[in-house]
């Protein structure tokens, strides 16, 4: 088999971290290769590299056996590699057409020729099975229409050779399974994948063969069906690894969150959560799962205070928080680990000790008759750097030079050091590597088992099973159903993350929207930021 | 009520059309570098620029045509700048804006005050003079109003054209707005995010300057200190006002051409309000704008005023 | 191919070294915000002298007649600390402002509304002891600015409104209110000059230097640099104002109000820049007229910058800014050179110093780099150089673990 991509001893370091190790890579024309490794481990890095996003510090790159330098993402859309990002790079207010043709030479330069465009994306979309609407806007399409854009895109400037970068971490199983279908179709016509992710399943699913990484390092390629599961597990980590958790029973009685048919809208005025209704109770883990964007933000973020509820009401232990603010909330004991850990959750340019009290900041002790202990500050500050393990210089270090982990850990300390009654925790392990992750889920579990009821919003459907003790499944902002202790299903779980509600799951016929399309999605106004500064 | 109608004369829509002008030149650069994700707050420092330099050039030349492309060098020199300091040093907008502005309005008070010394009058020089549009300006009263400007005020609504021609209907102005909208994206194809805002960020500061020339060039032909007035940041104000659109924006100039021409209709007439408080009113006129429409719109680029990092660290 | 040492215990020893690194670049940093707003001045100071030299005057002529002017007598020396009075009180504002995020250029605007709120309450009011009558006409003023403040501050914190484009056009706003006051309602009988008439003799703030115009605006304005100092950094209230400045979407998940924290802002910045125009009528021009304190709105914002929107340094800025504003008048007497060489001389050191935030990420940026290097070479972090010494040795009296 002749190579298509061979990457030779790739070494790439960023300032403070070596993020690739010479790293050897070969893939063969035609083959669907897996690229394997946690968070961290440098895959993206190795791509980006590939792509020219990024130059290597010393390595050399073969496209189809020939020696090439690649600068630019030019250079590599000139020797047919595409990319597809993990965040798509799409323009949210163009066409599908605009979005494709962006940056290519047009027949009529330097005028448009969008008619031309449109017949040639119609053309590819027949060829490979990827159906498009050209002249769609790309915000007014859901998660899967958006990747087929992107793989057009790259067809469409003459790639080969796709990279794929975490492509199923929007996608439900079964947007997944379509997408595979996608992928050996694309195969067939001669094309090659690198498919990046650090799901086993879907390596097991999709790849002919895999390489994984480590830490930067090359750990070694292998053939996937001469391995499995747990060898690739272990590869990946470099130990055994347990995917479950033990988890003590625990005594649940009180109530402490109570959504009553809970309604709020988005920016543009639409509804995000229709008719809302859930509960938590202390001592229980309530997970909440769903594809991103289906209205588990606004859901974390009309407990927080931090939108306004349109109809319906919200309990806290028992009391109405609906005119409540997001002091008084947080004053009732409800800690928040928030979606995106530095933009929300931390202030990047304050000391580890800022961060730490940006919750109890006016309370004793940190305040007394108005001004602050800088003693008590330190002291606490000291405290909780010991208790969880928060590896810095002290409590004087910037936040945002700490590793992603050391900052969630920060989080963490925060939060659950208030003793919280409810833990409101979004996506806690997003882009944490495994040590970090294990710990950020023990210490969910810690505080299950002293009580506090908790929350979790994830779109990692292992996570929610492996920690929760009931599942509702939200989708385009209303639950489709809930399922609860050891009978899941993920095949049921996926078809209610897509739109099928759980009484009409086994009826045989489905009426499956297909599509994510939700109303969430197509609001584009982010109302957040201030115009300048 | 006769005394009001008889303010709105064919002078002063003629002097409405003329007075926009500066401010559409300005806003049209502006509406292209906001459009590639930056806003140029130092506006006004472009646009006294021009005037100044433009005088300058022509005292020096005897041109008003080379004084005009003195102006147009000056601009392009500050559009440059503006763009090192906002593109690669990247740093604030706001700040770096608000310092052009202060280093201009001194800078040319200083340099007219070393060079031509204390007058009784300034020094007066040669003009781009009126062309009037053959057969057209003959049109019973829009005749007069339209076609009996200088060159430099037609090209300034012309070029309002081009500018959404450009915009929305090539190439280019895909990848300026592509720039706007998401620069990693665009990057990620192989357009020069860096490049482009400089290109724009020229562009922004030639134009400005060019709308300084006229003031000075046109309207009178001499430098007064402090003779932007504002129009920098009416600039900015029709940008937001117009969506980000050309038309929009000029639209946004002719309002304020009107405010302006009103205002010295008024003082001429006799009205009887402190000429003062007459003077202001453009400016209260800017300020009910943005208050109004403060700028919440799609057309807003996302990552306006957004530095971009070429290469992200892990 | 798997390294040497087990990834996790380099994983251990790079982030470690990693916050040593970060401890060592503090102290550069530290090191480094003294030394930038120096360099800054030296380097603005040194462009304008080419300036001035390629227009064929002197530069060391210009700046010595400009030290004659600031310092040459105790009189005017005098003269400079009552500059610097107005200038550290807006430029307080602007500061503080500033930390919360909030870039007020309305100064100028604020200073005159606090004028003529001020000169109203000093001149139409009679009869009051010193007492109350200088607290009520500092209160005046202070509200006076705190309105201008108040109204493009409601619209940023509404809805995002360009605060740069509101509060220009507030400041011309103003200007066009102060000319007609003075000219008309408010002017001086008979009306042959456009100014009020004197405040009253209870208004006026006591000379504190016997034998010179120093009057008590300095105290003042030292006392409200130090009490929002204490507020910024020892207060939940200054907490508050930071962690919005930083990052208001953190602030708002904190349940800090950032609506109310905004607009307080807009309020006490604007306030400031009304007590400095109140200190200048009270103190030193004992009346008001149409451009009383000119420019100095706009030099209020170098002011800040260059003390790195420190309230304690916004007094040492404060101070060479009224020396040079005190200055310019005799160097222009002695040279050629207009006054307006200030202005230039503020904006340049504005753009200088906030260019230098490269320069500022200068010692992180390459410490990491050289870090990074290293790590390639042999897969340990670091191994024989100078960073060794300073990241693996322990420091004394303090405990990483």
């Amino acid at each position: 088999m002749p190579t298509a991509v061979k990457m030779v001893n790739i070494v790439k370091s960023f300032p403070g971290v070596l993020a690739n190790k010479n790293v050897t890579l070969e893939v063969e024309k035609g083959e669907i290769h897996a690229l394997l490794g946690e968070n961290g481990a440098g895959k993206t890095t190795l791509m980006n590299i590939l792509f020219g996003l990024s130059q290597p510090d010393s390595g050399e790159i073969f496209i189809n056996d020939q020696r090439v330098s690649i600068n630019s993402p030019t250079d590599a859309i000139t020797h047919g590699i595409g990319m597809i990002h993990q965040h798509f790079m799409l323009i949210p207010v163009f066409t599908v057409t605009e979005n494709i043709t962006l940056g290519e030479h047009s027949p009529k330069e330097p005028l448009l020729d969008l008619e031309t465009a449109k017949n040639k994306i119609l053309e590819i979309g027949k060829s490979a099975g990827l159906h498009v609407n050209p002249d769609a806007k790309v915000m007014d399409l859901c998660v899967g229409e958006q990747q087929r854009v992107e793989i057009i895109k790259a067809i469409y400037r003459g790639a080969n050779i796709l990279i794929m970068d975490e492509p199923t971490s929007v996608l439900t199983p079964q947007e997944t399974d379509e997408l595979f279908v996608i992928l050996h179709q694309l195969t067939e016509k001669g094309n090659t994948i690198l498919f990046i992710t650090h799901k086993l399943r879907e390596v097991m699913a999709i790849s002919d063969r895999v390489t994984v990484l480590r830490d930067g390092s090359l750990i070694g390629t292998v053939k996937t069906k001469d391995t499995n599961r747990n060898e690739l597990a272990k590869m990946m980590v470099g130990r055994e690894v347990f995917l479950t958790f033990d988890k003590n029973p625990t005594h649940k009685e009180e109530v402490v969150l109570d959504l009553q048919h809970v309604y709020a809208k988005n920016e543009c005025g639409l509804h995000a959560l229709k008719d809302v209704s859930l509960q938590v109770k202390g001592g229980e883990i309530l997970g909440i799962a769903g594809v991103d964007g289906n209205g588990q933000n606004e859901l974390a973020e009309v407990i927080m205070g931090l939108r306004p509820l349109d109809r319906g009401d919200i309990l806290i232990k028992q009391r109405s928080v609906k005119l409540n603010t997001t002091r008084d909330i947080i004053d009732l004991g409800v800690s928040c680990i928030p979606f995106l850990r530095q933009k929300e959750g931390l202030v990047l340019t304050f000391s580890v000790s800022e961060n730490l009290i940006l919750k109890e900041w006016h309370n004793p002790p940190i305040t007394r008759k108005g001004f602050f202990d800088t003693k008590a500050i330190i002291d606490l500050s000291k405290k909780l750097i010991k208790e969880y393990n928060i590896k810095t210089t002290g409590p004087n270090a910037k936040v945002g030079n700490m590793s992603g982990g050391n900052q969630q850990k920060v989080v963490l300390a925060r939060e659950l050091s208030r003793n919280p009654n409810l833990v409101v925790a979004c996506h806690p392990t997003h882009g944490l590597d495994i040590g970090a992750t294990e710990y950020v889920r023990q210490q969910l579990l810690k505080e299950r088992e002293r009580g506090a009821a908790v929350l979790l919003i994830s779109t990692e459907l292992d996570e929610i099973m492996a920690l929760c003790d009931r599942i509702v499944v939200l989708f385009e902002g209303q639950i489709m159903g809930e399922v609860a202790g050891e009978k899941i299903n993920v095949d049921d779980i996926g078809l209610m993350m897509l739109g099928v509600r759980q009484e009409n799951l086994h009826h045989g016929t489905l009426a499956v929207a297909g599509c994510s399309s939700a109303e969430t999605k197509r609001c584009n106004v982010t109302t957040t930021e201030k115009d300048t500064i | 009520m006769n005394n009001i109608l008889s303010l709105f004369t064919e002078e002063f829509f003629y002097a409405t059309i003329r007075m926009a002008s500066p401010v559409i030149l300005a806003a049209t650069g502006e509406v292209f570098l906001q459009r590639s994700g930056i806003i140029n707050l130092g506006m006004e420092s472009m646009v006294i620029y021009g005037a100044f330099f433009g005088v300058l050039g022509s005292a020096l030349t005897g041109s008003g045509w080379m004084g005009l492309a003195a102006a147009m060098l000056a601009g392009t020199i500050t559009g440059l700048l503006y763009g090192f300091i906002v593109i690669t040093l990247k740093a604030n907008q706001s700040v770096t804006g608000t310092a052009f502005n202060i280093v201009g309005i001194g800078l040319t008070s200083f340099l007219a005050r070393v060079i031509w010394g204390i007058r009784e009058l300034p020094v007066q020089v040669d003009t781009i003079k009126p062309w009037s549009v053959p057969i057209l300006n003959k049109i019973p009263f829009i005749g007069h109003i339209l076609f009996d400007h200088s060159p430099l005020v037609y090209l300034a609504y012309i070029l309002v054209g081009v500018a959404t021609f450009v915009i929305f209907k090539t190439t280019w102005g895909l990848k300026v707005r592509a720039v706007g909208e998401n620069p990693r994206a665009a990057a990620s194809i192989g357009i020069n995010v860096y490049a482009w805002r400089y290109f724009c960020a020229i562009l922004a500061g030639c134009l400005a300057s060019m709308g300084g020339a006229v003031l000075s060039l046109v309207d009178l032909n001499m430098f007064v200190d402090g003779m932007s007035g504002g129009r920098g940041y009416f600039a900015l104000a029709t940008v937001i006002l117009g969506r980000w659109h050309p038309v929009g924006a000029a639209i946004g100039g002719l309002v304020f051409g009107a405010g302006n021409a009103l205002q010295m209709r008024m003082q001429a007439f006799g009205v009887k309000i402190p000429s003062d408080l007459l003077l202001i009113l453009p400016f209260v006129l800017a300020f009910l704008a943005v208050v109004i429409f403060h700028g919440k719109s799609s057309a807003k680029p996302a990552a306006l005023a957004k530095p971009y990092e070429k290469e992200a660290t892990i | 191919m798997i390294d040497k040492k087990s990834s996790n215990q380099l994983d251990a020893i790079r982030s470690l070294s990693l916050d040593r690194l970060d401890f060592l670049v503090r102290r550069f940093e530290r090191l480094f915000s003294f030394l930038v707003p120096v360099l800054a001045v030296l380097a603005a100071m040194a462009l304008i002298s080419v300036l001035i030299y390629a227009l064929g005057e002197n530069p060391l002529k210009a700046y010595k007649a400009l030290a004659v002017g600031s310092f040459g007598t105790v009189y005017d020396f005098a003269n400079s600390l009552n500059r610097a009075a107005p200038l550290i009180l807006v430029g307080l504002g602007v500061a503080i402002a500033f930390r919360g995020g909030v870039f007020n250029i309305g100064g100028e605007g604020q200073i005159m509304m606090g004028g003529i709120t001020a000169t109203i309450v000093a001149v139409y009011i009679t009869g009051l002891p010193i007492y109350i009558h200088i607290p009520l006409t500092l209160l005046a003023g202070f509200i006076g600015g705190a309105i201008w403040g108040f109204i493009p501050g409601y619209f940023y914190a509404k809805h995002g409104t360009n605060l740069i484009i509101t509060t220009i056009m507030l400041n011309d706003i103003a200007l066009g209110i102060l000319s007609t006051l003075v000219k008309g309602p408010m002017v001086e009988p008979p009306g042959y000059y456009p100014q009020t008439p004197l405040v009253q003799p209870s208004s006026i703030l006591p000379l504190i230097w016997p034998g010179t115009r120093l009057h008590a605006g300095l105290v003042l304005a030292v006392l409200a640099a130090f009490a929002f100092y204490i507020i910024l950094f020892k207060t939940p209230f200054g907490y508050e104002i930071r962690t919005v400045g930083e990052n208001q979407t953190a602030a708002k998940h904190a349940g800090i109000n950032v609506f109310k924290n905004q607009i307080m802002l807009m309020l006490i910045s604007g306030g400031l820049g009304g007590l400095a125009g109140t200190v200048e009528i009270i103190g030193a021009q004992y009346r008001l007229r149409a451009l009383f304190l000119p420019n100095y709105g706009y030099e209020a914002l170098a002011v800040a910058i260059l003390a790195q929107r420190n309230p304690l340094g916004v007094i040492i800025s404060g101070l060479l800014f009224g020396a040079l504003k005190a200055g310019a008048g005799s160097m222009q007497r002695a040279t050629n050179l207009p006054m307006s060489l200030i202005a230039i001389l503020s904006g340049v050191i504005i753009l200088f110093v906030i260019a230098s935030g490269i320069l500022m990420g200068l010692p992180r940026y390459m410490a990491k780099k050289r870090l990074a290097k290293m790590e390639e070479t042999d897969g340990s972090p670091t191994n024989k150089s100078w960073l060794r010494n300073i990241f693996l040795k322990k420091e004394p009296g303090k405990d990483y673990e």
